[in-house]
């Protein structure tokens, strides 16, 4: 022990190692019923970290380009050792990471994390929610394989849709007019260098808002808290919170592993645009409810196109969405209300578009 | 209440079995998930030729004191028709630093450019750097087609 204090003291004196730590002991975690919300961030960090290590991993043997990504791919599961197991990692976590990254907003919605003074807190997370589709989005196509061409195929289209800005767009995500070796190669360049590059610094500023602004309290506990003092509770975050985090972190890793292990990732077939789409073709489960509204929307309403309005409608929705704390006034109680409705109805309508996605043919 | 910096007194023999049981758990966790790890770091061994024998050119295809260099499996091998018509077959690797060679009709040998290095018809490292000879194979002609296989250990 008094080695290693040696060595944080050798650090201290050269980088003042505990100016930088104080903040971190001075931090307190509250204490409620509704603590355990708390964890989905961290969580969600974590599988992030995951995705990077595996993600470095599967770069070790993944080439890009039409005539070897599916085969390359296939030659980890088959060749490498443990590559089934790096891969079907790497495709788990990233659908818990969106899981977790939903679950996570849904949390701060309800217990009204994102008012003043966090709202630039949600900006940075609902920026860092996109960027996490736009991962899973890209990362979908680099095994080549007859889904992830059309899901490709399917979502740059819709991209095209959006006037006068789409079609550029479109031309610009896949590299040329139809989805080809140019756009595996454009989506293997955003997947392993624009996004994470991105994504790093988002998750920077997101943790430092999340270290100068504290732990939000939920409203009506605040209240009491303030009137009561003495019925205050909370946890230092160092080490004690940080314990919880980290026995939330293994539980997670073993959830991951068992995941992984049991239900290997299936590689599917060699994308060959001369074939027809299999029947019963879906996106994966997080853009299922998009995927259905814009199945279920007529083709024409008035003079506009349906796929048109559609496209436009969850545009708006997402800029609204990234604005929310911003549309909150201060202190009516009308006001209170409607946004706790409005996350009710999403989360249903998101996940009975989910299911009934599911199910439909 | 006991926060966690202190230490019980007397130490009971039941928080030292479970710091144990912990630690290691978490030791068994780290090594089922490095194991896998340094196993996938270390790359599969690239699939040999099927099987030992390939056709490395055809009758007509070299003229006397000439050599071409043909697949043999993943790596180079070296054919060549001496000066009599004879054809000799060898590894292409140079046993210096696995350039890969030539057949030099002026020194009626072969030659590795990269140092230098120089081999008789036998594959025999007879001057420069190169330390052993090359891998001789057996080249055999049947019908217009020159087989060439790996020798037999005997």
């Amino acid at each position: 022990m008094s080695r290693l204090r040696n060595v944080r003291n050798w650090l201290d004196e050269r980088f003042g190692w505990e100016d930088l730590i104080a903040p971190l002991r001075k931090k307190t975690v509250p204490l409620h019923r509704l603590s355990y919300w708390y964890f989905l961030g961290g969580i969600t960090l974590f599988l992030f970290v995951v995705q990077v290590l595996t993600g470095i991993l599967l770069l070790l043997y993944y080439r890009p380009g039409a005539n070897e990504a599916f085969e390359s791919v296939q030659y980890i599961m088959t060749q490498v050792r443990f590559g089934w197991l790096i891969r079907s990692i790497h495709s788990w976590s990233a659908n818990l990471m969106i899981f977790t990254a939903f679950a996570h907003m849904f949390s701060v919605l309800f217990l009204k994390a994102y008012r003043k003074p966090r709202e630039l807190t949600w900006v940075s997370g609902v920026i860092l929610l996109f960027l996490v589709m736009g991962f899973g989005f890209s990362g979908y196509l680099l095994p080549w394989n007859t889904l992830a061409f059309f899901a490709t195929k399917v979502g740059t289209e819709i991209t095209g849709q959006v006037p006068i800005i789409g079609k550029p767009l479109m031309i610009f995500l896949r590299g040329g007019e139809d989805v080809t070796g140019a756009t595996l190669t454009r989506f293997f360049g955003f997947h392993v260098a624009v996004l994470p590059g991105l994504a790093t610094a988002l998750i920077l500023v997101h943790l430092l808002l999340v270290q100068r602004l504290g732990i939000s309290v939920p409203p009506k506990l605040e209240v009491e808290w303030t009137a009561n003092p003495s019925a205050k509770r909370e946890m230092k975050f160092f080490p004690n919170f940080m314990l919880r985090e980290m026995m939330a972190w293994y539980v997670a890793l073993g959830v991951l592993g068992l995941l992984a292990a049991v239900f290997p990732w299936n590689l599917g077939v060699k994308a060959d645009p001369f074939v027809s789409a299999p029947a019963g073709i879906k996106p994966e489960w997080y853009f299922l409810f998009m995927f259905q509204t814009l199945k279920l929307i007529p083709p024409k309403l008035w003079f506009i196109d349906g796929e048109v309005l559609g496209v436009l409608a969850f545009g708006a929705i997402a800029l609204l969405w990234l604005l929310l704390p911003f549309l909150e006034s201060n202190n009516t109680s009308r006001t209170k209300r409607w946004i706790t409705g409005a996350a009710v109805f999403a989360l249903a309508y998101m996940a009975g578009m989910t299911i009934y996605g599911h199910f439909a043919q | 209440m006991i926060s966690p910096g202190d230490r019980l007194s007397p130490p009971l023999p039941r928080r030292r079995f479970v710091e144990v049981l912990l630690g290691g758990g978490f030791l068994a966790t780290v090594v089922a998930f490095v194991y896998p790890v340094l196993q996938y770091l270390i790359p599969p061994k690239e699939a040999d030729l099927g099987s030992d024998s390939v056709v490395a050119g055809r009758t007509g295809e070299l003229k006397p004191n000439s050599g071409k260099i043909f697949r043999f499996g993943n790596r180079p091998g070296i054919l060549i028709r001496t000066s009599s018509g004879e054809y000799r077959a060898m590894s292409a690797i140079c046993t210096h630093l696995s350039c890969t060679v030539q057949y030099r009709d002026d020194m009626q040998h072969v030659w590795c450019a990269c140092h230098n290095g120089h081999y008789d018809l036998n594959g025999k490292n007879i001057a420069g750097p190169p330390p052993r000879p090359l891998e001789l194979f057996e080249a055999q002609v049947r019908g217009d087609e020159i087989f060439v296989r790996r020798r037999r250990e005997t």
